[in-house]
C-alpha cells in the first residue's frame, strides 16, 4: 500500500499536493469536456494554470473575487458542467461559505472546491493566511463531500474522486512539499479509510500531511514497545464509520492528528462518533490558536505536528 | 417554443391575475414579501407570456432561455407566473410557505419545476447567471440567461464582482433586469446606501443600460428585445417600478417589504384588483 522504494526515513521526492490536484485537472480536462476550471488570480500557486494552457475555453479567471467565483461555478454547473473551483483555503472557502452554502450545496450542483494552501504548513506568510477552520466549514454542510488527502499522489486521485461522485466536493490541499508515500497502487474509495499500519495499543487517526508524520511517530512508539496503528481518513465526510469504531475499540485508547483546529476538524467528526460507543479519544491539532509566520517545519515543530510532536503527544495519553 | 401573448390587453389582464393570485397566497402564507412581489408582476407577464423562450411541458428543455431570479425573496411572483404558465397546479399556489410545499419561502432548485437556482442570499443570482451565460457563449448556444435582481441587493459587493466578469466576457447574450423600487427592510434605498448614481456605475463596468417604466409592459418588451440586438456587452434593464403597485395602500410604503395581508387587508385588495380588471377590459 506503501511506496515500497522508500522508507519513512529519507523524505525522498518530495512533491506538493497541489502538484497531484494539478496534474488530475489535466487528465479530467482530457476525458470530459464538461470539465471547467476557475480561479480567483491565483492560477499558478493552485497549478490551475496547466489546465488553462491546454484548456483556455474551459478556464474562467476572475481575478480577485472568491464570492464571484463560487456562484459563478454553480451557474457554470447548473447548465450540466463539473465546475472546478480551486484558491487560497483563506478565502475558498474561508471568503465565500454563504455563496458555497446557497449556490452550490443547496442547489446541489456539481461543483469541486479546492483549497490549494491550507494549515500551519502555509508558513511564512502568517496567521491570516493559515486556514485553519475549512474543515469544520465545509463538513457541516449538507450534500458536501470532504476529502483531505495525504500526498500528492493522494491528492490527484481525490480530485479524479470528486469527479466521479455525486454533488459538491471540497478538497483540501497544502502549500509545502512533503515525500510522496502513496502509489498509484494504493486504493482511494471515498468514504473508505486506509489503514497503513495495524497496531493494538493506541490508534492514531490522521489526516492530511499528518499522516506521514503519524507513520514516522508509530515507527518511534515502536521502538519503545507501543503498538500504533495508523489510520488515514482521507474522507472526514462521509466519515468511514465501520473502520475507525473497529479500531478504536480494538486499542482502546484513540489519537486524531490532524493540521485544522481540534474544534471541528477531523478530531470533532471522530468524537462524535466515538462519543456514542464510549471510547476514549483524545484530540491532536491546533488547539484554539492563530498560529504564526515561519518555515513549514519550524511551526510543524512548534505546534507539536510533526512526528516527534504526536510522539509525546501519544506518551502521554497512553 | 414561447407563449408569445402579443395583445397589451391581454398581458395586462394576465397581470391583473398575477396580482390577485399573490394577495391570495400571500394571506394565506401569512407571511412573506407583498410590495416587491406585486411590483413585479408587469415585468415577470412581459416576460414569462412574451420575451422568454421556455416549454411548461417540458420545463429541462436544453433550448430554454435561462431565468435566474436574484433576490429569492420575491419568489410568490416567480410562482405565480409559473403556475398561470402551466408549469404546475394553480391550486398549489395556496400551499406557499407551508410544511411539505414544493413552494419553499425562498426558491429551491429541484423542488419545483421551472426553478433554475435557488436563492435567498442577495447577490448571488447575478453570478450563477453569468456563468450561465459564459457557458452559452463558450459553447455557442442560442438560448439567453435573464436575471432579475431588486436594487437593494446592490449593495452586496459580490454583484460588482460578477459585473465586472460579465463585462470581461462581453455577455451579449446576458439580460438583467432591476427592480428599481426604491425600498429595502429598513427604509428608502437612497437613506440606507445610495445606488445612486445607477445608471452611470453600470454605463462605468461597461455594460449597456436602458431605463423603461418598469409597469409599461409595452417597453418591458421592447427593452428586452434590444437587449438581445446587443451583441459586444451585457444588459441591464433598469426598471422602475412602484412597490405594491396596483394596490393603493401598499404602493410605495417601506413597510409592505417584508409583510403579507391580513384577512380585511386582502378583502379590500382584492376588491381593488376586480374593479382594475374590468378598467382593462373595458379598454
Amino acid at each position: 500500500m506503501l511506496n515500497p522504494e522508500m522508507s519513512l526515513d529519507m523524505d525522498g521526492k518530495p512533491a506538493a499536493l497541489r502538484d497531484g490536484f494539478g496534474k488530475a485537472l489535466l487528465e479530467l480536462g482530457e476525458k470530459d469536456p464538461n470539465v471547467w476550471v476557475l480561479t480567483a488570480d491565483v492560477s499558478e500557486s493552485t497549478r490551475t494554470h496547466w489546465f488553462a494552457e491546454k484548456f483556455p475555453k474551459r478556464f474562467v479567471q476572475v481575478g480577485v473575487a472568491e464570492q464571484n467565483l463560487a456562484g459563478t461555478a454553480a451557474g457554470i454547473a447548473a447548465c450540466g458542467k463539473t465546475a472546478i473551483i480551486s484558491a487560497f483555503g483563506a478565502f475558498n472557502p474561508g471568503r465565500n461559505f454563504d455563496q458555497i452554502r446557497v449556490s452550490i450545496c443547496y442547489n446541489d450542483v456539481k461543483v469541486i472546491i479546492h483549497a490549494s494552501h491550507t494549515g500551519i504548513t502555509v508558513g511564512p506568510d502568517g496567521a491570516s493566511h493559515q486556514m485553519l477552520e475549512d474543515i469544520a466549514m465545509m463538513r457541516a454542510l449538507p450534500n458536501m463531500t470532504v476529502f483531505v488527502p495525504a500526498d500528492a499522489e493522494e491528492a490527484r486521485k481525490a480530485t479524479l474522486a470528486a469527479h466521479s461522485i455525486k454533488g459538491p466536493a471540497y478538497i483540501r490541499t497544502g502549500r509545502e512539499k512533503f515525500p510522496v508515500f502513496t502509489t498509484e497502487k494504493t486504493p482511494f474509495i471515498p468514504g473508505k479509510a486506509n489503514v497503513l499500519r495495524d497496531g493494538s495499543d493506541v490508534a492514531i487517526f490522521a489526516c492530511g500531511v499528518e499522516v506521514y508524520q503519524a507513520l514516522k511517530a508509530a515507527e518511534m512508539l515502536e521502538k519503545e514497545g507501543i503498538k500504533a496503528a495508523v489510520i488515514n481518513v482521507h474522507t472526514i465526510k462521509p466519515l468511514d464509520r465501520e473502520t475507525i469504531l473497529s479500531y478504536a475499540k480494538k486499542c482502546g485508547l484513540s489519537v486524531s492528528v490532524e493540521e485544522h483546529q481540534v474544534n471541528g476538524g477531523l478530531g470533532s467528526a471522530i468524537a462524535e462518533l466515538l462519543a456514542e460507543e464510549n471510547c476514549k479519544l483524545f484530540r491532536h491539532g491546533i488547539h484554539n490558536t492563530f498560529a504564526e509566520s515561519g518555515e513549514a517545519p519550524e511551526l510543524m515543530k512548534k505546534y507539536k505536528l510533526d512526528a516527534q510532536g504526536i510522539y509525546e503527544f501519544v506518551k502521554v495519553k497512553i | 417554443m414561447r407563449i408569445k401573448v402579443t395583445s397589451l390587453k391581454q398581458l395586462q389582464l394576465i397581470a391583473n391575475t398575477i396580482r390577485q393570485d399573490l394577495v391570495n397566497m400571500l394571506e394565506e402564507a401569512k407571511s412573506g414579501h407583498s410590495a416587491g412581489s406585486i411590483g413585479l408582476a408587469d415585468i415577470f407577464t412581459a416576460l414569462y407570456f412574451n420575451v422568454i423562450y421556455h416549454d411548461p411541458q417540458n420545463p429541462q428543455w436544453e433550448g430554454r432561455d435561462r431565468f435566474v431570479l436574484s433576490n429569492g425573496h420575491v419568489c410568490p411572483v416567480l410562482y405565480a407566473v409559473l403556475a398561470n404558465a402551466g408549469y404546475f397546479p394553480k391550486e398549489e399556489l395556496m400551499t406557499l410557505r407551508k410544511l411539505g410545499s414544493r413552494l419553499q419561502g425562498h426558491p429551491h432548485r429541484g423542488t419545483l419545476p421551472g426553478i433554475e437556482t435557488s436563492s435567498g442570499p442577495l447577490g448571488q443570482g447575478i453570478s450563477q447567471a453569468v456563468g450561465m451565460a459564459i457557458v452559452a457563449k463558450a459553447e455557442k448556444r442560442k438560448w439567453r440567461v435573464y436575471c432579475v435582481m431588486s436594487d437593494g441587493e446592490h449593495q452586496e459587493g459580490q454583484v460588482w464582482e460578477a459585473a465586472m466578469l460579465a463585462s470581461k466576457y462581453k455577455l451579449g447574450n446576458l439580460t438583467i433586469i432591476i427592480d428599481r423600487n426604491n425600498i429595502q427592510i429598513d427604509g428608502f434605498t437612497e437613506e440606507i446606501m445610495p445606488l445612486e448614481p445607477f445608471v452611470e456605475k453600470y454605463k462605468s463596468f461597461g455594460w449597456h443600460v436602458l431605463e423603461v417604466d418598469g409597469h409599461n409592459i409595452q417597453k418591458i418588451i421592447e427593452a428586452c428585445e434590444e437587449s438581445k440586438a446587443i451583441y459586444e456587452k451585457p444588459t441591464v434593464i433598469i426598471a422602475h417600478t412602484i412597490p405594491g403597485k396596483g394596490i393603493p395602500f401598499m404602493e410605495f410604503l417601506t413597510e409592505w417589504h417584508g409583510k403579507s395581508p391580513t384577512k380585511e387587508q386582502a378583502e379590500e385588495a382584492r376588491k381593488i384588483l376586480i374593479e382594475g380588471r374590468k378598467e382593462i377590459e373595458s379598454t
